[in-house]
């Protein structure tokens, strides 16, 4: 969670407000001032208030340093996932063959690895050209022929999900050496020596929150001298003590239980990667514009073929980085793995604020879309909701947040 | 009082945090044609949704009487059932039905069991569609019509549910000017027939010509009604209704002294997408720094097609032809090769085609040249930032700020952020097709002054444009297009709307 931006942050689109909001500080009564942000930060909101309702409803074992570590552990492929999908679904598209590519990435590697007895990385880059090659495959037929992604992605599930059969002949392959299961179960402890807790995680932690910080101060400096408005300089200040503090707070549970999970440092580097590829290049930009008005970015020299081609490489790419880790997690391929991961990955976009008509969403928004799904499904599995419940909750609960974005967007809207 | 078939009385409406319309008052009387003018943002299509129940009772004070009576409206169904029919701008047929299918869509003629009744019902569509004038089978599909035959088909869509009162939101504004006088004509046809109408016009020729009576709304309150039976009241008095002011030179004046050629389109031939024919045939054409060139065509001359296939070939197939700028033969195979090539196109239809409306003002007039704005592929946003706050200034874009959403804002400030974004590429030529429809009287005005400011600063620029008086008032010379072909170029001193017309009109006559 390093990366999770507070509230009030001005991003793309949907946030025009915000900073509006935030200059009328000194003159607006706090109540509206809330409402206003509410509205932009529903999904933060409406992420705190679940976490903090699984805290009180497990006694809070869900926030255990045990149990946090099993969350990321447990969700780290579908968050990777969700990053490549949200760039999909914010491009307009969407991408319904996730789950099998990450079976057959997952698949080729254990082939190489485990029958083969090629060296651990060997698996790896093979996942990962398969997933490229996977992505290639799905952006020839939509940027180049005109496809519907839907209709392509939907092939591709069937397509790859038949070829992991055949990779694998029908049977599970396991177990992947030590290295292998080290990227979604290892972890970074004692490298700073032990107290009863791992200093290097709360350094790292520590590191986190002061480059947030920095980073946070230095866009608010920029701002200023471009004359933008900003929030209130105790605001401001009240956010990133705010989300430092949840950081810390992160940082000491997983500290006090086995360190710092390695699949989180790559698991960060996505988020922050991607976050900044989404926001301010023109990759990015291009996506945004291609989902926002198809015909406005042609005619603005937006190479639209070319860029929907490398959203689904991209997509591909990613695919296969989830499928590393899944694979290493279960250490082994099952020719059923990966079953059902596109519909958590689409959720998760949604969730954080992504709009079905392409043009609007966040890398950080899918990510906490991602994370309610996850705090959901682990604290119902906590207190032993039995299964069928837990998808109704969870479909519940799919259909209600996009209803609710619906509305406020709806409600944005008549003001003319 | 008999004569007097609706009135409105101190209609108050508010949408949080702004009041739409103030203590209106509208009175129409029995059988005539009654328009309403205002700029945009004056409250015209507010009040039309107060009276047609989209904004239903209690959703707005004030009280309204229908042929004496008070009525309370909860939806368009309520409105419909006394005889109150609204035609929107942007028209509600469905395409893939037909056109008998559209006509009773909602309103079905039942026969035994409840079935619809296809027989009846295209009979009577064919008796309907005689009396709008139109000539074509019920069953085609309306997909296959012009927008001016579509329109006559929601016209006898409306006379299908027994029309009292028909209100139309712009109804000429996709027209030409020969489907535009078709219209006219009808309208006083149903006037002669009882049928009383409210037309919302831009176009204030139109209003003078047919509307018996003119209500003027300004910043949501009614301005005056005049009385246009006599024909005393000029299009020049409306205008002073609806601004508030004289408008002595509509058109600013400019100093013309036309430089260097600038762009050069020779022999241009362009086939049309789909269909066995050119939309574009053998067109050349040259337009000089410091000059402002109009291209005037009816619908369907190729205006649009010409500049979007020059643009990067955004349009047919086939394309055939040369371009020089400067002199000097380019590639404009892309439309990245035109824009490097400093060519730039303003598109006719600001939503569909110029602007990502759910994005910000910010990142809208950046899009085109984002490649000023980033070093090896990173945007740099706070530069970015600066040149929409400068593009704001320099256009006076009226917007909350360069982070609003461009959806937000009227068509004239979306209007202003589309030239904003073209201008950042720095081009050498601008294509401005139909820059100033839709957009209100204040706001085309400042258009035009936009443009004369560009081609004082030595840009070239190309001007389409369905309206004869603003080529006429914009143009230093004008190319007439018919049916894909360059029929005459005039000098702005010999161009009369007459004559315009009469280029625009040779050869053949657009197929009906």
């Amino acid at each position: 969670m390093t990366s999770t931006r507070p509230a009030p942050e001005p991003d793309t689109a949907s946030s025009a407000s915000a900073p509006a909001a935030a200059l009328h500080t000194g003159t607006s009564d706090p109540r509206t001032l809330i409402m206003r942000n509410l509205r932009q930060s529903g999904i933060y909101v409406a992420f705190i208030v679940i976490v903090a309702l699984f805290a009180i409803l497990t006694d809070g074992v869900s926030l255990s340093p045990g149990n946090i570590t099993n969350i990321v552990l447990q969700y780290s492929y579908i968050l990777v996932l969700a990053i490549g999908m949200v760039i999909v679904i914010i491009a307009g598209h969407i991408d319904l063959s996730v789950g099998s590519v990450v079976a057959l990435t997952g698949a080729v590697s254990a082939v190489l690895v485990i029958q083969q007895g090629q060296p651990w990385w060997v698996g790896v880059l093979a996942a990962l050209a398969v997933g490229v090659a996977v992505g290639a495959w799905h952006g020839f037929w939509v940027a180049y022929v005109g496809m519907p992604a839907f209709i392509v992605t939907l092939a591709g599930m069937l397509l790859f999900r038949g070829l992991t059969l055949q990779v694998l002949d029908n049977i599970s392959l396991s177990p992947f050496p030590a290295e292998y299961q080290r990227v979604a179960n290892g972890f970074l402890n004692g490298l700073l020596g032990g107290q009863g807790f791992d200093a290097f995680t709360l350094l790292i932690a520590a590191l986190a929150v002061a480059g947030y910080a920095v980073s946070e101060f230095r866009t608010r400096v920029a701002r200023i001298r471009y004359q933008q408005p900003v929030e209130s300089f105790p605001l401001f200040v009240a956010r990133v003590v705010l989300v430092g503090a949840v950081i810390m707070f992160f940082g000491w549970q997983l500290a006090h239980a086995r360190g710092l999970p390695i699949v989180l440092i790559i698991l960060a580097a996505l988020v922050i990667g991607y976050g900044l590829v989404t926001r301010r290049t023109v990759f990015g930009r291009q996506v945004y514009a291609i989902g926002g008005n198809l015909s406005a970015a042609m005619l603005s020299g937006v190479k639209v073929r070319t860029v929907n081609f490398w959203i689904f490489v991209n997509m591909g790419f990613l695919t296969g980085v989830a499928g590393v880790i899944y694979s290493s997690r279960a250490n082994g391929a099952q020719p059923a793995a990966g079953n059902m991961f596109e519909l958590d990955a689409i959720a998760a976009a949604f969730i954080g604020g992504a709009a079905v008509s392409g043009g609007v969403g966040t890398v950080v928004g899918a990510m906490v879309g991602g994370l309610i799904m996850a705090v959901m499904s682990n604290g119902m599995q906590l207190m032993g909701v039995d299964q069928s419940t837990q998808s109704v909750i969870k479909g519940l609960v799919l259909l209600l947040a996009v209803a609710f974005d619906i509305y406020n967007k709806r409600r944005a809207g008549t003001s003319r | 009082m008999a004569d007097t078939l609706l009135e409105m009385r101190s209609i108050t409406k508010t949408f949080p945090g702004v009041t739409a319309l103030e203590e209106v008052s509208l009175t129409v009387r029995r059988g005539e044609i009654h328009a309403i003018c205002g700029e945009n943002g004056a409250g015209k299509s507010t009040l039309m949704k107060v009276l047609s129940g989209v904004h239903p009772t209690g959703s707005y004070a004030g009280e309204i009487l229908f042929d004496g009576k008070p009525v309370r409206f909860n939806g368009i169904r309520d409105s419909e059932s006394v005889g109150i029919v609204i035609i929107h701008q942007e028209l509600a047929l469905v395409p893939f039905l037909s056109i008998a299918e559209n006509i009773f869509l909602g309103n079905e003629r039942r026969g035994a069991g409840g079935l619809i009744d296809w027989n009846r019902a295209n009979a009577e569509a064919g008796t309907l569609l005689a009396s709008v004038g139109l000539n074509e089978n019920p069953v085609t599909p309306v997909i296959q019509l012009g927008v001016g035959k579509q329109q006559l088909v929601e016209i006898a869509k409306a006379l299908a549910k027994d029309v009292r009162l028909l209100i139309l939101d712009e109804p000429t504004a996709a027209l030409n000017d020969i489907d535009s006088a078709h219209l006219l004509d009808l309208l006083r046809t149903l006037r002669e027939r009882g049928i009383t109408c409210i037309m919302i016009s831009h176009k204030l020729n139109e209003i003078t010509a047919i509307a018996d009576s003119t209500t003027v709304l300004r910043d949501g309150r009614t301005v005056e009604t005049l009385d246009m039976r006599d024909g005393q009241v000029t299009q020049d008095r409306i205008i002073r209704g609806m601004v508030g002011r004289d408008l002595t030179s509509f058109y600013p004046d400019r100093e013309s002294a036309p430089g260097a050629e600038v762009l050069r389109v020779e022999d241009w031939t362009v086939r049309h997408p789909v269909q066995d024919r050119n939309v574009v045939e053998g067109v050349t054409l040259h337009v000089r720094a410091g000059e402002v060139v109009g291209i005037a065509g009816l619908m369907g001359a190729g205006r649009t097609e010409l500049a979007m296939s020059v643009f990067g070939r955004s349009y047919g197939r086939d394309v055939t032809g040369r371009v020089f700028m400067h002199g000097r033969q380019v590639r404009t195979r892309t439309v990245a090769e035109a824009i490097a090539n400093r060519i730039a196109y303003v598109t006719e239809d600001r939503k569909r085609y110029g602007l990502n409306v759910i994005a910000d003002v910010c990142r809208n007039i950046s899009a085109a040249a984002l490649g000023k704005l980033s070093r090896a592929g990173w945007v740099d946003g706070n530069e970015e930032i600066s040149v929409a706050e400068q593009s704001r200034r320099n256009m006076n874009i009226k917007t909350p700020s360069v982070m609003s959403v461009v959806g937000k804002l009227s068509g004239g400030n979306q209007q202003k952020v589309v030239l904003s974004k073209w201008l950042f590429t720095d081009p050498d030529v601008l294509i401005l097709d139909e820059p100033t429809r839709g957009i209100d009287v204040g706001a085309k005005f400042e258009i035009y002054t936009i443009i004369n400011r560009l081609v004082a600063d030595g840009k070239a620029v190309i001007l389409i444009s369905s309206e004869l008086p603003e080529l006429i008032g914009m143009c230093d010379r004008i190319y007439a297009l018919s049916a894909g072909r360059l029929t005459g170029e005039l000098a702005v001193s010999d161009a009369t709307q007459e004559n315009l017309m009469a280029l625009m009109t040779k050869e053949k006559e657009p197929a009906r």
